[in-house]
């Protein structure tokens, strides 16, 4: 009976590794075959093993800076989200002043609205602005929807700290930013993590603004991705090497924040 | 350092927290604030320390208006109910924040004292969250005594900790204050605590204060029946009855022989604390039969709920005791540790009160 049970668990859990991971696990192996191999047979693994295609991706530089793009101006909006948002995390959490719950609200409304609505004022504005092909015209238009974000998840986890400690500290001495620094963004720590990780993780798969708000110069590695069509068909075996590199920073960084996101669906803000 | 408020007056939106109050506390004494919870404790202490600026009214600190100075400019120190710590930082750090902020000397040493004295010494490198509450509690009693501000304001410091500790740290506490030369506010519900801890008590009930004075002095001559209810615990009982002469005659015939002079109507209430009813007779007192309805055991005290003659009355003894419920008991009272308040609830006469109380 136990040991019936037993299987059938595993047989379960075999289950679900397998389609969670198949469409990964073809992606890293196409990355490693001939294209020809991969137009022409079915083969569970490369037969004719080549690191040709992520040879192509490190010595070309079209390739090799979208990636470098995209890092920039993903690397920005992270920064600068949270720098917003901490501040007005604290002051929402802190204090009520007229209409902050409609603030609140409003905020999030921007996360509501799907990134194509913005397109176009977007491109206009920085048209006239010229900031036209800029990393940080991209990570300002990320901004908008990463703020409302980072906003909500560290207002949860700072409503988690009791304002006591706050007033322990003036009481102290401390003046508010050394209390920030030194003893309030030590306690939120987890939540500075899981904002910072959704922030990156929005900034780098979107594709729609990334790729009308740019077009040489801060040209993002999902942009250059579309360009394996060509007149000759698709190149199969690049366009995946480069799928493979683009899921190895978010994966890196999973792994940084796992405990901390767990930790952050407990307290129900993400 | 004299604090002196004038006039305070504390609103939230359309609620009155603390209604206008002049209160000039006892430089270098503890005084007590009491009160049942809403009472306004917390929202004058929050007042006296500055992290709340009165709706009217002034805040003198030494002859000094400090209104609206805020509380990182004061130099006041305060515990709360909640143990209330710095968690990142472990339990050293804690106590030696404030010191490290003002940039004094001999940090180390100061620490190792004030941990020592609180029975903190072995946990100094721990982080505040791997200590019990207790524990924690001391953490912040030590951060906010190594301040050495002139000013100390305690919240209900000791509520949230079991019985016992809560008594070993109270006789800590009287021994630290005796030994400093702070201004020490401390806000309790208990009034054995306010008795314990001496000094002076500031009676206060629904935002209002209503008596201040040595806590001896508040508790034998409450101003009025609410100031005696707030100081009673368990409750008072209060019974109607009539002036008569040089005597008051109360419920079902008891007359309780007592001289009264400048009363305005005959309507009274006697108020008779628990612990000045007595199983024994004696010469003097006055005798109150009645049926016991309900005994329990508290601490090593027990307390009485009697159906008598002159209505349901709470009476304490020390000592366990047992009682039948429903057994007929005679409860005994001395006429003059009665006390007599008047049909608008101010105190007419207190008990005379020998040496042993």
């Amino acid at each position: 009976m136990d040991e019936r049970r037993f299987r059938k668990r595993t047989l379960f859990l075999i289950l679900y590794l397998v389609f969670a991971i198949l469409p990964v696990y073809w992606m890293v192996n196409m990355s490693f075959k001939p294209n020809t191999e991969i137009v022409s047979t079915f083969s569970l693994w490369p037969k004719h093993f080549t690191l040709d295609h992520y040879h192509t991706i490190f010595t070309d530089v079209s390739w090799y800076s979208g990636y470098i793009n995209s890092m920039i101006y993903v690397a920005m909006n992270t920064v600068i989200s949270l720098l917003v948002a901490l501040p007005a995390a604290y002051a929402f959490s802190r204090y009520s002043f007229l209409g902050d719950k409609h603030v609140f609200f409003w905020l999030l409304t921007n996360r509501m609205t799907p990134p194509a609505v913005f397109l176009l004022p977007f491109f206009q504005l920085y048209t006239t602005l010229g900031l036209m092909d800029t990393h940080i015209a991209v990570a300002m238009a990320h901004l908008v929807f990463n703020v409302p974000l980072a906003v909500w998840i560290l207002e949860g986890f700072m409503s988690g700290v009791p304002r006591e400690i706050d007033e322990t500290a003036y009481i102290d001495g401390y003046s508010f930013p050394r209390f920030f620094t030194t003893i309030f963004i030590p306690l939120i720590k987890s939540g500075v993590g899981v904002a910072a990780f959704f922030c990156f993780m929005f900034s780098w798969v979107e594709l729609l603004m990334a790729r009308t708000l740019t077009s040489v110069n801060a040209k993002p590695i999902v942009a250059v991705m579309t360009r394996t069509v060509s007149a000759s068909g698709m190149d199969w075996g690049v366009l995946a090497a480069a799928g493979v590199l683009t899921i190895v920073p978010g994966a890196i960084v999973i792994w940084f924040v796992r405990h901390y996101i767990a930790k952050g669906f407990a307290m129900g803000r993400v | 350092m004299q604090l002196v408020l004038e006039r305070i007056e504390q609103k939230v939106a359309a609620q009155t927290y603390l209604y206008p109050l002049d209160l000039t506390l006892v430089p270098g004494a503890v005084t007590v604030l009491l009160g049942a919870t809403q009472a306004g404790k917390t929202t004058l202490m929050r007042l006296m320390a500055g992290l709340d600026k009165p709706t009217s009214g002034r805040v003198v600190v030494d002859n000094t208006d400090v209104t609206g100075v805020p509380v990182r400019d004061r130099n006041v120190a305060m515990v709360y109910q909640q143990f209330i710590n710095y968690p990142s930082m472990t339990v050293f750090d804690n106590i030696a924040s404030p010191l490290k902020l003002r940039r004094e000397a001999n940090i180390n040493s100061r620490v190792q004292a004030l941990a020592e004295k609180l029975h903190i010494e072995p946990f100094l490198n721990r982080l505040p969250a791997e200590l019990s509450g207790g524990q924690q509690q001391r953490v912040a009693l030590a951060r906010a005594l190594a301040k050495q501000a002139p000013l100390m304001l305690l919240d209900e410091p000791l509520v949230n900790l079991d019985y016992k500790l809560r008594e070993e740290l109270r006789d800590e506490l009287t021994q630290l204050f005796a030994a400093g030369s702070s201004t020490v506010v401390y806000a309790t519900t208990e009034p054995t605590e306010a008795l314990l801890l001496g000094g002076y008590t500031a009676v206060l009930d629904r935002g209002e204060l209503l008596q201040y004075g040595p806590t001896a002095e508040v508790f034998r001559h409450p101003k009025s029946i609410r100031v005696a209810r707030a100081f009673s615990d368990p409750p008072m009982n209060l019974l109607k009855g009539e002036l008569s002469g040089d005597a008051v005659l109360l419920a079902g015939g008891v007359r309780l022989p007592r001289s009264t002079s400048n009363a305005t109507s005959t309507n009274v209430t006697v108020g008779i604390r628990a612990s000045a009813l007595q199983i024994n007779a004696s010469a003097t007192t006055i005798a109150l039969p009645g049926k016991v309805e309900l005994a329990e055991i508290s601490g090593s005290d027990t307390f009485v709920h009697a159906e008598t003659a002159v209505g349901e009355v709470i009476a304490q003894f020390t000592g366990v005791h047992q009682f039948e419920l429903g057994a007929n008991i005679t409860l005994y009272l001395q006429p003059d540790q009665a006390y007599v308040f008047d049909a608008n609830g101010a105190l007419l006469s207190a008990p005379i009160f020998d040496s042993r109380q």
